[in-house]
Protein backbone atom coordinates (compact mmCIF):
# COMPACT_ATOMS: atom_id res chain seq x y z
CA UNK A 1 0.00 0.00 0.00
CA UNK A 2 1.07 3.40 -0.62
CA UNK A 3 0.62 6.66 2.01
CA UNK A 4 -2.76 7.67 1.03
CA UNK A 5 -3.41 10.53 -1.99
CA UNK A 6 -6.53 12.16 -1.60
CA UNK A 7 -7.26 13.11 -5.24
CA UNK A 8 -6.43 9.37 -6.41
CA UNK A 9 -8.64 8.14 -3.94
CA UNK A 10 -11.94 10.45 -4.49
CA UNK A 11 -11.46 9.39 -8.45
CA UNK A 12 -11.41 5.97 -7.61
CA UNK A 13 -14.75 6.39 -5.59
CA UNK A 14 -16.11 7.74 -8.80
CA UNK A 15 -15.68 5.18 -10.58
CA UNK A 16 -17.89 2.66 -8.41
CA UNK A 17 -20.51 5.40 -8.18
CA UNK A 18 -24.09 4.13 -8.67
CA UNK A 19 -23.34 0.08 -9.12
CA UNK A 20 -23.82 -2.39 -7.34
CA UNK A 21 -20.35 -2.38 -4.72
CA UNK A 22 -19.05 -5.42 -2.95
CA UNK A 23 -17.87 -3.40 1.08
CA UNK A 24 -15.60 -5.28 3.22
CA UNK A 25 -15.40 -2.47 5.99
CA UNK A 26 -13.70 -3.32 9.46
CA UNK A 27 -12.46 -1.57 12.50
CA UNK A 28 -10.08 -3.46 15.28
CA UNK A 29 -8.01 -3.02 18.03
CA UNK A 30 -6.73 -6.60 17.97
CA UNK A 31 -8.07 -9.85 19.72
CA UNK A 32 -5.04 -9.59 22.21
CA UNK A 33 -5.93 -5.53 22.75
CA UNK A 34 -7.23 -6.63 26.72
CA UNK A 35 -4.72 -9.79 27.42
CA UNK A 36 -1.68 -7.41 26.71
CA UNK A 37 -3.27 -4.55 28.51
CA UNK A 38 -3.11 -2.09 25.39
CA UNK A 39 -6.99 -1.48 26.48
CA UNK A 40 -9.62 -2.15 28.72
CA UNK A 41 -11.79 -3.18 26.08
CA UNK A 42 -11.35 -5.62 22.96
CA UNK A 43 -13.25 -4.15 20.18
CA UNK A 44 -13.67 -5.34 16.37
CA UNK A 45 -16.52 -5.56 13.64
CA UNK A 46 -15.85 -6.53 10.15
CA UNK A 47 -18.63 -6.46 7.10
CA UNK A 48 -17.69 -9.10 4.37
CA UNK A 49 -18.88 -8.59 0.92
CA UNK A 50 -22.23 -6.04 1.63
CA UNK A 51 -23.68 -5.38 -1.36
CA UNK A 52 -24.22 -1.91 -1.49
CA UNK A 53 -24.95 1.09 -3.77
CA UNK A 54 -23.80 4.44 -3.35
CA UNK A 55 -24.98 7.71 -5.22
CA UNK A 56 -22.73 9.59 -3.42
CA UNK A 57 -18.89 9.22 -2.10
CA UNK A 58 -16.50 11.66 -0.63
CA UNK A 59 -12.97 11.61 1.10
CA UNK A 60 -11.96 14.01 3.42
CA UNK A 61 -9.63 14.99 5.93
CA UNK A 62 -5.97 16.51 6.10
CA UNK A 63 -4.58 13.01 6.81
CA UNK A 64 -5.47 10.40 8.61
CA UNK A 65 -8.48 10.68 6.20
CA UNK A 66 -12.42 9.96 6.60
CA UNK A 67 -14.77 8.72 3.97
CA UNK A 68 -18.39 8.73 3.93
CA UNK A 69 -20.45 6.76 1.41
CA UNK A 70 -24.03 8.17 0.63
CA UNK A 71 -26.82 5.34 0.04
CA UNK A 72 -30.13 6.14 -0.56
CA UNK A 73 -31.65 4.64 3.07
CA UNK A 74 -28.19 5.03 4.67
CA UNK A 75 -24.69 5.54 5.05
CA UNK A 76 -20.95 3.78 4.95
CA UNK A 77 -18.36 5.22 6.85
CA UNK A 78 -14.52 5.02 8.02
CA UNK A 79 -12.19 7.06 9.85
CA UNK A 80 -8.27 7.34 10.04
CA UNK A 81 -7.50 5.79 6.93
CA UNK A 82 -3.89 6.17 6.21
CA UNK A 83 -3.37 4.30 3.09
CA UNK A 84 -4.42 3.20 -0.28
CA UNK A 85 -3.95 0.61 -3.14
CA UNK A 86 -5.86 0.21 -6.25
CA UNK A 87 -4.82 -3.89 -6.51
CA UNK A 88 -4.52 -6.03 -10.25
CA UNK A 89 -8.29 -6.62 -9.93
CA UNK A 90 -9.19 -3.14 -9.67
CA UNK A 91 -10.39 -3.02 -5.88
CA UNK A 92 -10.12 0.22 -4.25
CA UNK A 93 -8.06 -0.81 -0.82
CA UNK A 94 -8.19 1.83 1.64
CA UNK A 95 -6.65 1.51 5.45
CA UNK A 96 -5.73 3.03 8.44
CA UNK A 97 -2.66 1.73 9.81
CA UNK A 98 -1.01 2.17 13.23
CA UNK A 99 3.32 3.45 13.46
CA UNK A 100 3.49 -0.61 14.02
CA UNK A 101 2.41 -1.07 10.57
CA UNK A 102 -0.92 -3.03 12.53
CA UNK A 103 -4.41 -2.54 10.65
CA UNK A 104 -7.36 -0.70 12.76
CA UNK A 105 -9.56 0.30 10.05
CA UNK A 106 -9.88 -1.00 6.23
CA UNK A 107 -12.66 0.13 3.59
CA UNK A 108 -12.50 -1.82 0.41
CA UNK A 109 -14.66 -1.62 -2.43
CA UNK A 110 -15.12 -3.96 -5.31
CA UNK A 111 -16.99 -4.96 -8.59
CA UNK A 112 -16.88 -8.50 -7.52
CA UNK A 113 -17.23 -10.50 -4.45
CA UNK A 114 -14.11 -11.01 -2.02
CA UNK A 115 -12.33 -13.86 -1.36
CA UNK A 116 -13.76 -15.88 1.68
CA UNK B 1 1.72 -47.20 19.74
CA UNK B 2 4.01 -45.76 17.38
CA UNK B 3 4.66 -41.83 17.72
CA UNK B 4 3.02 -39.32 16.37
CA UNK B 5 2.42 -35.75 17.04
CA UNK B 6 -1.23 -33.91 15.92
CA UNK B 7 -0.88 -30.15 16.38
CA UNK B 8 -3.88 -28.54 16.02
CA UNK B 9 -4.11 -24.85 15.98
CA UNK B 10 -6.26 -22.07 14.02
CA UNK B 11 -3.41 -19.23 12.91
CA UNK B 12 -0.33 -20.01 10.89
CA UNK B 13 2.14 -18.83 13.85
CA UNK B 14 0.43 -20.25 16.66
CA UNK B 15 2.21 -23.70 16.13
CA UNK B 16 5.48 -21.20 15.93
CA UNK B 17 5.09 -18.97 18.93
CA UNK B 18 3.58 -21.21 21.05
CA UNK B 19 5.39 -24.65 20.51
CA UNK B 20 7.37 -24.13 17.99
CA UNK B 21 10.68 -25.73 20.18
CA UNK B 22 8.31 -28.26 21.41
CA UNK B 23 7.26 -29.58 17.65
CA UNK B 24 11.52 -29.35 16.92
CA UNK B 25 12.33 -31.59 19.33
CA UNK B 26 9.67 -34.04 18.72
CA UNK B 27 10.87 -33.57 14.34
CA UNK B 28 14.68 -33.65 15.50
CA UNK B 29 14.21 -36.85 17.43
CA UNK B 30 12.69 -38.47 14.29
CA UNK B 31 9.16 -38.77 15.45
CA UNK B 32 6.72 -37.05 12.58
CA UNK B 33 4.42 -34.46 13.40
CA UNK B 34 1.42 -33.27 11.41
CA UNK B 35 -0.18 -29.79 11.81
CA UNK B 36 -3.77 -29.46 11.17
CA UNK B 37 -3.86 -25.69 10.91
CA UNK B 38 -7.26 -24.01 11.14
CA UNK B 39 -7.46 -20.73 8.86
CA UNK B 40 -5.12 -18.63 6.86
CA UNK B 41 -4.99 -16.18 9.71
CA UNK B 42 -7.33 -13.57 7.13
CA UNK B 43 -7.93 -11.19 10.31
CA UNK B 44 -4.56 -10.49 11.33
CA UNK B 45 -3.57 -6.89 11.95
CA UNK B 46 -0.01 -7.12 11.41
CA UNK B 47 0.78 -6.43 8.10
CA UNK B 48 4.39 -6.32 8.63
CA UNK B 49 7.11 -3.27 9.49
CA UNK B 50 7.42 -1.74 6.89
CA UNK B 51 4.28 -2.58 5.62
CA UNK B 52 4.22 -5.33 2.71
CA UNK B 53 0.81 -6.74 2.76
CA UNK B 54 -2.81 -5.47 2.66
CA UNK B 55 -5.93 -7.47 4.34
CA UNK B 56 -6.57 -9.16 0.79
CA UNK B 57 -2.98 -10.46 0.36
CA UNK B 58 -2.46 -11.21 3.72
CA UNK B 59 -3.68 -14.54 3.31
CA UNK B 60 -1.54 -15.54 -0.13
CA UNK B 61 1.46 -14.07 2.01
CA UNK B 62 1.19 -15.93 5.00
CA UNK B 63 -0.02 -19.26 3.60
CA UNK B 64 3.90 -19.15 2.03
CA UNK B 65 5.19 -17.80 5.29
CA UNK B 66 3.04 -21.00 7.11
CA UNK B 67 5.02 -23.74 4.36
CA UNK B 68 8.40 -22.12 5.08
CA UNK B 69 7.85 -22.17 8.99
CA UNK B 70 6.72 -25.74 8.65
CA UNK B 71 9.61 -26.40 6.74
CA UNK B 72 12.18 -25.02 9.18
CA UNK B 73 10.11 -26.83 12.18
CA UNK B 74 10.44 -30.29 10.45
CA UNK B 75 6.51 -30.63 10.16
CA UNK B 76 6.03 -33.13 7.75
CA UNK B 77 2.45 -32.68 6.68
CA UNK B 78 0.27 -29.74 7.13
CA UNK B 79 -3.64 -30.22 6.91
CA UNK B 80 -5.76 -27.13 5.76
CA UNK B 81 -9.19 -26.77 7.58
CA UNK B 82 -9.96 -23.87 5.32
CA UNK B 83 -12.11 -22.02 8.05
CA UNK B 84 -11.98 -18.13 8.24
CA UNK B 85 -9.65 -16.25 10.96
CA UNK B 86 -12.36 -15.05 13.23
CA UNK B 87 -14.99 -17.43 12.91
CA UNK B 88 -14.41 -20.82 14.25
CA UNK B 89 -16.57 -20.41 17.24
CA UNK B 90 -19.38 -19.50 15.11
CA UNK B 91 -19.38 -22.69 12.71
CA UNK B 92 -21.20 -25.83 13.91
CA UNK B 93 -19.08 -27.68 16.35
CA UNK B 94 -20.65 -30.94 15.56
CA UNK B 95 -19.45 -30.55 12.28
CA UNK B 96 -15.82 -29.38 13.07
CA UNK B 97 -15.78 -32.01 15.47
CA UNK B 98 -16.37 -35.06 13.17
CA UNK B 99 -13.89 -33.24 10.73
CA UNK B 100 -11.01 -33.41 13.42
CA UNK B 101 -12.48 -37.24 14.23
CA UNK B 102 -11.88 -37.95 11.07
CA UNK B 103 -8.08 -37.24 10.95
CA UNK B 104 -7.14 -38.44 14.28
CA UNK B 105 -8.36 -41.26 12.99
CA UNK B 106 -6.52 -41.59 10.01
CA UNK B 107 -3.32 -39.94 11.48
CA UNK B 108 -3.67 -42.11 14.83
CA UNK B 109 -1.47 -39.44 16.96
CA UNK B 110 -0.04 -40.72 20.39
CA UNK B 111 -0.01 -37.05 21.40
CA UNK B 112 -2.57 -34.12 20.41
CA UNK B 113 -1.25 -30.44 20.64
CA UNK B 114 -3.71 -27.68 21.18
CA UNK B 115 -4.91 -24.87 22.76
CA UNK B 116 -6.70 -25.04 26.56
CA UNK B 117 -10.20 -24.47 26.05
CA UNK B 118 -11.23 -21.52 27.99
CA UNK B 119 -7.42 -20.34 28.62
CA UNK B 120 -6.59 -19.57 25.46
CA UNK B 121 -7.25 -15.73 24.81
CA UNK B 122 -8.15 -15.86 21.06
CA UNK B 123 -11.73 -17.31 20.70
CA UNK B 124 -10.14 -18.85 17.82
CA UNK B 125 -8.03 -20.76 19.92
CA UNK B 126 -10.47 -21.60 22.76
CA UNK B 127 -12.97 -22.78 19.65
CA UNK B 128 -10.77 -25.06 17.66
CA UNK B 129 -8.87 -26.25 20.99
CA UNK B 130 -12.60 -27.37 22.09
CA UNK B 131 -13.78 -29.09 19.55
CA UNK B 132 -10.74 -30.84 19.27
CA UNK B 133 -10.76 -32.43 22.78
CA UNK B 134 -14.09 -33.35 21.88
CA UNK B 135 -13.32 -35.50 18.87
CA UNK B 136 -10.69 -37.00 21.20
CA UNK B 137 -12.88 -37.22 23.82
CA UNK B 138 -15.02 -39.49 21.27
CA UNK B 139 -12.39 -42.05 21.16
CA UNK B 140 -12.47 -45.35 24.33
CA UNK B 141 -9.70 -43.74 26.89
CA UNK B 142 -7.69 -46.78 25.60
CA UNK B 143 -7.50 -45.35 21.97
CA UNK B 144 -7.07 -42.14 23.38
CA UNK B 145 -4.05 -40.00 22.54
CA UNK B 146 -2.21 -38.08 25.12
CA UNK B 147 -3.16 -34.17 24.45
CA UNK B 148 -0.83 -31.23 25.60
CA UNK B 149 -3.02 -28.22 26.30
CA UNK B 150 -1.25 -24.92 25.48
CA UNK B 151 -2.81 -22.45 27.94
CA UNK B 152 -1.48 -18.13 28.27
CA UNK B 153 -4.81 -16.19 29.33
CA UNK B 154 -3.30 -14.12 32.28
CA UNK B 155 -5.28 -15.82 35.39
CA UNK B 156 -4.61 -19.66 34.06
CA UNK B 157 -1.84 -20.34 36.36
CA UNK B 158 -4.66 -19.21 39.01
CA UNK B 159 -7.10 -21.55 36.85
CA UNK B 160 -5.11 -24.53 35.99
CA UNK B 161 -2.38 -24.79 39.12
CA UNK B 162 0.94 -25.16 37.76
CA UNK B 163 2.13 -26.88 33.66
CA UNK B 164 2.37 -30.30 34.34
CA UNK B 165 5.09 -30.35 31.33
CA UNK B 166 7.93 -27.46 31.30
CA UNK B 167 9.78 -27.94 28.47
CA UNK B 168 13.46 -26.56 28.01
CA UNK B 169 13.77 -25.55 24.32
CA UNK B 170 17.05 -23.83 24.34
CA UNK B 171 18.78 -26.74 22.29
CA UNK B 172 16.09 -26.04 19.45
CA UNK B 173 16.24 -22.19 20.26
CA UNK B 174 17.46 -21.23 16.51
CA UNK B 175 15.21 -23.27 14.51
CA UNK B 176 12.55 -21.77 16.37
CA UNK B 177 13.71 -18.32 16.11
CA UNK B 178 14.14 -18.95 11.73
CA UNK B 179 10.60 -20.10 12.01
CA UNK B 180 9.33 -17.12 13.73
CA UNK B 181 11.46 -15.35 10.93
CA UNK B 182 9.50 -17.34 8.80
CA UNK B 183 5.93 -15.70 9.93
CA UNK B 184 7.75 -12.28 8.45
CA UNK B 185 4.34 -10.19 7.85
CA UNK B 186 3.45 -11.28 11.78
CA UNK B 187 7.07 -11.00 13.69
CA UNK B 188 8.67 -8.36 12.40
CA UNK B 189 7.58 -6.45 15.04
CA UNK B 190 8.52 -8.24 17.76
CA UNK B 191 12.04 -8.99 15.97
CA UNK B 192 13.80 -6.27 17.91
CA UNK B 193 12.36 -7.06 21.22
CA UNK B 194 13.17 -10.60 20.91
CA UNK B 195 17.07 -9.48 19.39
CA UNK B 196 17.27 -7.00 22.84
CA UNK B 197 16.11 -10.09 25.25
CA UNK B 198 13.17 -8.61 26.29
CA UNK B 199 11.53 -12.59 25.98
CA UNK B 200 14.87 -13.53 27.98
CA UNK B 201 12.87 -12.70 31.41
CA UNK B 202 9.50 -14.53 32.14
CA UNK B 203 6.32 -13.87 30.15
CA UNK B 204 4.00 -11.60 32.56
CA UNK B 205 1.12 -14.01 31.69
CA UNK B 206 2.48 -17.34 32.73
CA UNK B 207 5.94 -17.33 34.40
CA UNK B 208 6.80 -20.64 32.79
CA UNK B 209 6.78 -19.81 29.13
CA UNK B 210 10.05 -17.86 27.72
CA UNK B 211 10.18 -17.14 23.83
CA UNK B 212 13.28 -19.03 23.27
CA UNK B 213 13.89 -21.03 26.24
CA UNK B 214 10.72 -22.70 27.76
CA UNK B 215 6.95 -23.86 26.46
CA UNK B 216 4.61 -25.54 29.18
CA UNK B 217 1.87 -27.54 28.70
CA UNK B 218 -0.88 -28.68 30.76
CA UNK B 219 -2.24 -32.42 30.31
CA UNK B 220 -5.64 -32.25 29.36
CA UNK B 221 -7.57 -34.55 31.86
CA UNK B 222 -10.98 -36.36 30.29
CA UNK B 223 -13.68 -36.79 32.50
Amino acid sequence: MNPLNKSIVQTELDRFLNREVYLHLETTNGAYAVHRQESNMTVGAYIRNGLIRFGRGIITGAGPYRVGLKMEIGWVYAEGLTDYEIDPEGRLLLAGHDQEGRLAVALELSLSPFEL
Amino acid sequence: MKEHVLVVFPHPDDETFGCGGTIAQFTKSGVPVTYVCGTLGQMGRNMGKPLFANRESLPIIREVELEIACQALGIQRLIQLGLRDKTIEFEDPELLTDKLEQIILEVKPSLVLTHYPGHAVHPDHNALGDVTIRAVSRLSPQERPTVYAHAFARDCQDQLGKPDIINDITDVAEIKLAAIRAHRSQSQVILPRLSNGQFKNPSSKNSYNHMLTRESFWIYRFL
